[in-house]
């Protein structure tokens, strides 16, 4: 009776968690206009979305940025990782607390600085300011995926390697890189979600000629929501799904290899 | 904004630091004998300086300054006092404020504050209460499935957080989903929406999972072997759960408390999209007094209050959990 109970809470806040988005699915194949009536089945919403310029526009910022950001960020922050691991204890914790720092930090506070800094450059807001934006708030996700391995890594095999006549630079390509990979990937898988994701720091570091998503649906909501949103909602919950599964298979995988 | 020129002492700042850098480099690698590989994090410091550091410092200098780049703290008493720029206009112009009627002080900025902490305090304690008990079944041992529901759990959190309000409003609107339902069953509509109630519940909705996780990390970690051996030592069930489990749970549920905590404090579009016009909170303020009243210093010194304000309850959850134990998202 009680295990019944306990299954019984759970579904309830799964239903709650999952009812608003099966809704929304849902409503993306309606035929009608109206969210209350079932109009019949249609795919109607989508034809509609993939006919719409602006939002193929917002489509091809928000993947680009979340593809340049994601790489750049992969490179800078597995660079700083090793980096900072090498370093000694005291700059270690400097640059560890200058890391936390961007993290801990209230998205609205990091973007509106963010702008602020833009403004004060004369730099003008747009995809550029944005894609910057988004390398900031991506990097130290990644340095805090990549940091772990390097600690789990045996020290004396580089350290090994160059006593056997390898140069820093090979060492580093055969022996840390390879051994470092799973952080890697992960950090730039969640580097990618995280800029797919953003809205705040997105809405403050660029101008209203170049929108993402996040954007554009914010804009949309304020004239009223229509229903290419849910369509749209519909594909960007798949989208993300299946990347998410392919982090979690990815962190199972590597937590069995341990 | 008139002030925006980067002063000579802003130049010869940069070229100081830039100097210095190139300096600090050279006499490293000297005393290496080559490139350590410390080295490589310069790129990153480099970054982290440009685009954190330093507009960090843009945001405390215009919170300490007036709109002609004078130092001043006359923002930190706009925020105090929000009709104070109205009232100094009126004495500008011979009149006296309170003879007008406007003497008193306009409490909106405080008041914004004040019920931005209550409406996070209510989500953290809502979001425990309903999260505990869920963690608390799914790490259980014999709970085959608790794996996979956890994934469940995290999904919605990866969903862009305004489509899932947006979800909400269709559900909660006047002509939504619910309020047709009610009028089909007989019942009449009922205003659903444009309350702190449908705020709470967006904010519940949106943090909930940051509650779980963390919470099922420190449960299912713990060595079941020690609640095992309160049972044999002749503890009950609620014994052995408030001695035992509950307190090996606090390092996750102290993480919990900060991942809910932190965001709903600075909740930014849900007040707007699920509460209406007179339920603004702190974040929606800032955007405001930036964006739309485009007031930056005010503005600035108001996201120095709420970063004060987060690094404080950061401060204060950390002496409670010093090792970070329950472990973040990553």
């Amino acid at each position: 009776m009680i295990k019944f109970l306990k299954r019984f809470y759970l579904v309830i806040v799964l239903l709650f968690l999952y009812l608003p988005i099966a809704v929304l699915i849902i409503q993306s194949f309606n035929a009608g206009v109206s969210r209350a009536k079932w109009e019949g089945f249609s795919l109607k919403w989508y034809q509609e979305l993939l006919q719409s310029p602006t939002i193929m526009e917002a489509l091809y910022v928000t993947f680009t940025i979340a593809i340049i950001a994601s790489i750049a960020s992969t490179i800078l922050g597995t660079l700083a990782a090793i980096g900072i691991h090498a370093m000694s204890r005291r700059p270690q914790a400097a640059m560890m607390t200058m890391t936390n720092i961007p993290m801990t930090m209230p998205d609205i506070v990091t973007g509106i600085s963010l702008m602020l800094l833009f403004i004060f450059t004369r730099v003008e807001r747009g995809y550029f300011t944005m894609l910057l934006a988004h390398i900031t708030f991506d990097t130290p996700y990644v340095i805090l995926s990549v940091l772990p391995k390097l600690r789990e890594m045996n020290r004396h095999s580089y350290e090994a390697a160059l006593d056997l006549g390898a140069t820093p630079g090979y060492a580093l390509r055969r022996v840390i890189l390879p051994s470092v990979r799973p952080g890697i990937i992960t950090g730039a898988l969640l580097a990618f979600t995280l800029s797919l994701d953003d809205f705040t720091i997105s809405y403050f570091t660029t101008s209203p000629l170049v929108q993402n998503l996040s954007t554009l649906i914010y804009s949309e909501t304020r004239k009223g929501v229509k229903p290419t949103m849910n369509a749209l909602s519909a594909l960007m919950f798949v989208a993300l799904l299946i990347l998410l599964l392919a982090v979690n298979y990815r962190s199972t995988k590597t937590s069995e290899a341990k | 904004m008139s002030s925006l020129n980067m002063p000579q002492w802003g130049v010869w700042l940069f070229a100081l630091g830039l100097g210095g850098a190139i300096i600090f480099l050279g006499m490293s690698i000297r005393r290496h004998h080559g490139v350590h590989r410390s080295l490589f994090s310069w790129p990153y410091s480099l970054w982290i300086a440009v685009f954190t550091v330093v507009p960090l410092f843009l945001v405390a200098f215009y919170a300490f300054t007036d709109k002609a780049g004078q130092l001043t703290l006359e923002n930190f008493a706009n925020f105090w006092d929000s009709n104070r720029e109205m009232k100094q206009q009126l004495i500008a112009m011979g009149y006296d404020p309170i003879v007008m009627g406007m003497g008193e002080r306009g409490t909106v900025n405080v008041d914004t504050l004040v019920y931005s902490l209550w409406m996070a305090l209510m989500c953290t304690g809502i979001c425990f209460v309903i999260g505990y008990p869920a963690a608390l079944f799914i790490s259980e041992r014999e709970f085959k499935l608790g794996p996979t529901l956890i994934v469940l759990f995290i999904i919605p959190m990866w969903m862009n957080f305004l489509l899932r309000t947006v979800a909400w409003m269709t559900l909660l609107e006047d002509n939504g989903l619910i309020n047709t339902l009610l009028q089909r069953m007989g019942l009449g509509r009922v205003r659903l929406m444009y309350n702190s109630q449908a705020v709470l519940l967006g904010m519940v909705y949106n943090y909930l999972p940051f509650m779980v996780f963390p919470v099922y990390n420190a449960l299912s970690r713990q060595d079941y072997k020690l609640s095992e051996a309160a049972m044999d030592l002749g503890a009950d069930k609620w014994r052995t759960f408030s001695r035992v489990t509950f307190p090996l749970s606090l390092p996750g549920i102290v993480s919990g408390i900060t991942m809910v905590f932190m965001p709903s404090v600075t909740t930014f579009f849900i007040p707007r999209a699920l509460g209406g016009g007179n339920t603004e909170m702190f974040g929606d303020l800032i955007e405001r007094t930036f964006l739309t009243a485009d007031n930056w210093n005010v503005g600035s010194a108001l996201s120095l209050i709420m970063m004060l304000l987060i690094l404080l309850s950061m401060g204060l959850l950390r002496k409670v959990d010093p090792e970070g134990e329950g472990g973040s998202l990553l």
